[in-house]
């Protein structure tokens, strides 16, 4: 049986997921989403990845799920009411309760992941390289030496993405103007 | 804590997977299909920071960071991509977005 605040959380992220797929109203499902993301960083700290899961938080719940709020509220994107088309409605009904099954049998039944518990409490900090640490520094350490040219790809990833962000806004308003 | 083992996180895991691939199928709204990728995306995490948490090892834990990363920027094109198809088309309903059908 697993630990109270694991249920807690568990229950209330796919609440809040659940929250997210169902509602018309898209301000609502963004409300689910973020609920849904805060639910998941609290299950990255019962994980000690702490520093994830203020990333997650910071980054998610917060700078991505703002960006969603202002376009949703920029757009009037209400949805159309009505019932879902039965097929629609069939396949997604079909597709959650099959994989749903099937993810039950494979984690909990099947035997296939072994019912190890967490273990001991994961350091603060290690000298051994790449063991699990509690510490922002342990990430601070990896990104520097072995994973270095992923980082520098990642960052400019980034400048890629805001280059394409702001060429492609100015493109579509030229041509609305046009 | 001692009792949660690790097939719990990654029953969590699968499920909201699941959820996010049914909301990617079932709704017509895309701010709301992108939102169910995102949550797709976020699963795929917890599973990462689970298995990386009960192998002690830190590697996934860093994976779980450039994919955050990734998200973000992914997100950003994303949402204006989307802005720049409803100044075209003036809808985000996914069934209106049909022109190329035949």
């Amino acid at each position: 049986m697993p630990d109270g605040l694991f249920i807690f959380f568990a229950a209330l992220t796919l609440g809040a997921a659940a929250l997210l797929v169902l509602s018309r109203n898209p301000v609502t499902s963004a409300m689910g989403m973020i609920l849904a993301l805060v639910g998941v960083a609290a299950d990255f700290f019962l994980l000690d990845a702490y520093f994830l899961g203020v990333l997650q938080v910071l980054v998610y719940a917060g700078a991505v799920m703002v960006l969603f709020l202002f376009i949703i509220m920029l757009m009037n994107s209400d949805d159309p009411t009505g019932a879902y088309p039965w097929k629609t409605l069939a396949l997604g009904l079909a597709t959650f309760f099959l994989l749903s099954a099937g993810v039950l049998w494979l984690f909990q039944w099947s035997g296939a992941v072994p019912s190890i518990a967490t273990g001991p409490t994961p350091p603060e900090l290690s000298n051994v390289p790449s063991e699990f640490t509690t510490s922002a520094k342990s990430f601070g350490r990896l990104l520097y030496s072995k994973y270095l040219l992923p980082l520098e790809i990642a960052g400019f990833l980034l400048l890629v993405a805001l280059v394409g962000v702001v060429s492609l806004s100015k493109d579509s308003n030229s041509t609305a103007q046009n | 804590m001692e009792h949660t083992t690790l097939a719990h996180h990654l029953l969590l895991a699968g499920l909201l997977f699941v959820i996010g691939l049914t909301g990617v199928l079932i709704r017509r709204n895309l701010l709301v299909v992108y939102m169910c990728l995102e949550l797709m995306l976020t699963a795929a995490t917890l599973a990462l920071v689970a298995f990386s948490r009960f192998n002690h090892l830190m590697d996934g834990a860093v994976l779980v960071f450039f994919v955050i990363t990734v998200a973000a920027a992914e997100v950003a094109v994303g949402l204006a991509l989307i802005v720049a198809l409803f100044r075209q088309r003036g809808t985000v309903q996914s069934d209106a977005l049909n022109s190329l059908h035949d």
